[in-house]
């Protein structure tokens, strides 16, 4: 694989308290790539998320996206480390907590980027009435909020906002969108219906995607490409290519081949979670700890 | 029951209860017989009130003023020092302490240190009703700028925006609803600070009157200044609450986004 737009190379991340979260972790992704991380829960796929967007710093090893260091290990997470690398790559972000600002109608909220990132913040004044108004309603339009833009967060479902969610983080067309369980507080319907809506929204734009979830038919859905984590200190196991054609459908994700991708991944998960023998040495202080406590 | 909407029903009842508070205090006055030199029956104030407005009203008049006055001074110095100490995690941490110190003080303490560095005035009367009014909206601000959601700060960082980016379009307005809440406690205390400092040490002022008339044994002139204080007050606390309604309607979950002027 040449030149990767997002590498990590041996990462190992152990926060402030002792917890080891990562450990030698290596990923690596080609630029317009789709990439699901699943995994047990707390096994540090948001922190992979986190070093990858420039929130955290690794301990040891190296965070390379678009061929830039992101933090070297050992320099702290400033904003300026934050802002140098969102001054190469145009990043977008979304939680599974929509977090629209209440005070803001929903067209503002997803106009929010546009303000911020360059080079549209130089002209913002000038066409936040017009031209980046009316990029924010097609999104919208896009993802079924046709009509929503004047109304306030708090007027709109859950499912509505993580909508208007996806549109603030594609509205400045991120060459990188980062999404952190970004469906996992809704219903299943919702839930599949967002599925294709943000394939769609991959398929025309193509911008890089690692899409942190724990639900298993979402990332067989979404993904390129499925990395299954171990349970903490997290690594990854296994990368496993998804074959099936795009634009992929809800029908599909019934189809037996569908299933068997599925289940082989919840296995594969199932079997992370059993100690295995001649486990890595870093889980020996905590037992050492158990011991003490007991 | 007739067919009133309820918000008329209950208008109409908080009505009759403070009519029927007066008739009920008129009554018992009458009945008990008990002297107006201890309790004046409320058509004594009234009449004291009509009567005495053009002596009232400059003293009305200056305690307004000396309240709003000390009020925005304290609100204005409230806001920058809760910015600064809400801003920063180290600067609320190492600032907690002192404040709370300075909070515990009653307020009463300080009219007379005012009084010996500024003399018996206007003055001591503004810096007190400003001193007691600094200190819930320096801690509302800075309590409303510490609660910004972590992972909004997050999005926007991953774009590039700088502290101050931050600060302007997410923890200033997200702490409004905080600051306009300690603006309805300050308004109030800023003129109870007032009266306070008027009765010790002013020449002006409704305090200065009740002090004077509960000493020629006044007292329904003492009422009558009651009276306008409770009047004042109730007007002052509208006032903000009004502000409050319109410049943070969005925190209040109304299903009209009808009275919202932030952009």
């Amino acid at each position: 694989m040449t030149d990767p737009f997002i590498e990590l190379s041996n990462v190992t991340l152990q926060y402030g308290g002792g917890t080891l979260a990562l450990a030698q972790t290596d990923l690596r992704i080609p630029q317009g790539d789709f990439v699901a991380l699943v995994g047990p829960s707390g096994c540090g796929k948001s922190t992979i998320l986190k070093l990858v967007a420039g929130l955290l710093k690794p301990s040891s090893g190296g965070v390379v996206v678009a061929k830039r260091e992101v933090v070297m290990a050992g320099t702290g997470p400033s904003v300026e480390a934050v802002g140098g690398l969102a001054a190469k790559v145009r990043i977008g972000l979304a939680f599974q907590n929509p977090t629209m600002l209440p005070w803001l109608t929903i067209r503002e909220n997803v106009m929010i980027p546009l303000k911020i990132v360059e080079p549209f913040r130089q002209d913002w004044a000038r066409k936040k009435k017009g031209e980046y108004a009316e990029r924010a309603d097609a999104l919208l339009a896009q993802v079924g909020l046709k009509g929503f833009g004047d109304k306030r967060p708090w007027q709109l479902s859950g499912g509505m906002l993580q909508r208007a969610s996806l549109c603030r983080a594609l509205v400045h067309e991120p060459q990188l969108l980062l999404l952190d369980e970004p469906f996992g507080a809704l219903d299943q319907f919702t839930r599949e219906e967002l599925w294709a809506i943000l394939q769609s929204l991959w398929m025309t734009q193509r911008p890089t995607v690692l899409l942190v979830t724990h639900d298993l038919r979402e990332s067989a859905f979404l993904a390129n490409r499925i990395a299954v984590m171990s349970a903490r200190p997290g690594r990854i196991l296994e990368e496993r290519e998804v074959p099936f054609a795009r634009p992929r459908t809800l029908e599909m994700s019934y189809s037996p081949e569908f299933a068997t991708l599925v289940q082989q991944l919840r296995m594969r998960i199932s079997h992370a979670r059993t100690p295995v023998e001649g486990d890595p040495p870093e889980t020996v202080p905590a037992l050492n700890l158990m011991k003490v406590s007991a | 029951m007739n067919a009133l909407n309820p918000l008329t029903r209950q208008r109409l009842l908080s009505a009759t209860a403070l009519i029927g508070f007066f008739v009920l205090w008129e009554l018992a006055c009458l009945a008990s017989g008990v002297s107006d030199l201890i309790l004046p029956r409320p058509s004594q104030i009234a009449d004291v009130l009509w009567t005495k407005m053009p002596l009232l009203w400059p003293h009305t008049v200056q305690t307004i003023y000396t309240t709003l006055t000390g009020f925005a001074l304290g609100v204005s110095i409230g806001i920058v020092v809760g910015m600064i100490i809400g801003s920063s995690k180290l600067a609320y941490d190492v600032a907690y302490p002192l404040l709370v110190g300075f909070s515990s003080i009653p307020k009463v303490a300080v009219v007379p240190i005012f009084v010996v560095w500024f003399g018996a005035g206007t003055v001591p009367a503004v810096l007190t009703s400003m001193v007691i009014s600094i200190f819930p909206v320096v801690v509302n601000v800075a309590t409303g700028l510490a609660n910004t959601e972590p992972e909004l700060e997050d999005v926007l960082r991953v774009l590039g925006a700088k502290k101050l980016d931050i600060l302007w379009n997410v923890s200033l307005p997200r702490a409004l609803p905080y600051l306009f809440a300690s603006l309805k406690i300050a308004i109030t205390l800023a003129f109870v600070g007032t009266v306070l400092a008027e009765t010790v040490a002013a020449n002006k002022g409704i305090g200065n009157v009740m002090i004077i008339a509960s000493g020629n044994f006044d007292v329904p002139m003492v009422f009558a200044g009651l009276v306008i204080l409770a009047v004042m007050g109730v007007m002052l606390y509208v006032a903000s609450a009004f502000l409050e309604r319109r410049m943070t309607g969005w925190a209040q979950r109304k299903d009209s986004s009808g009275s919202v002027v932030m952009a």
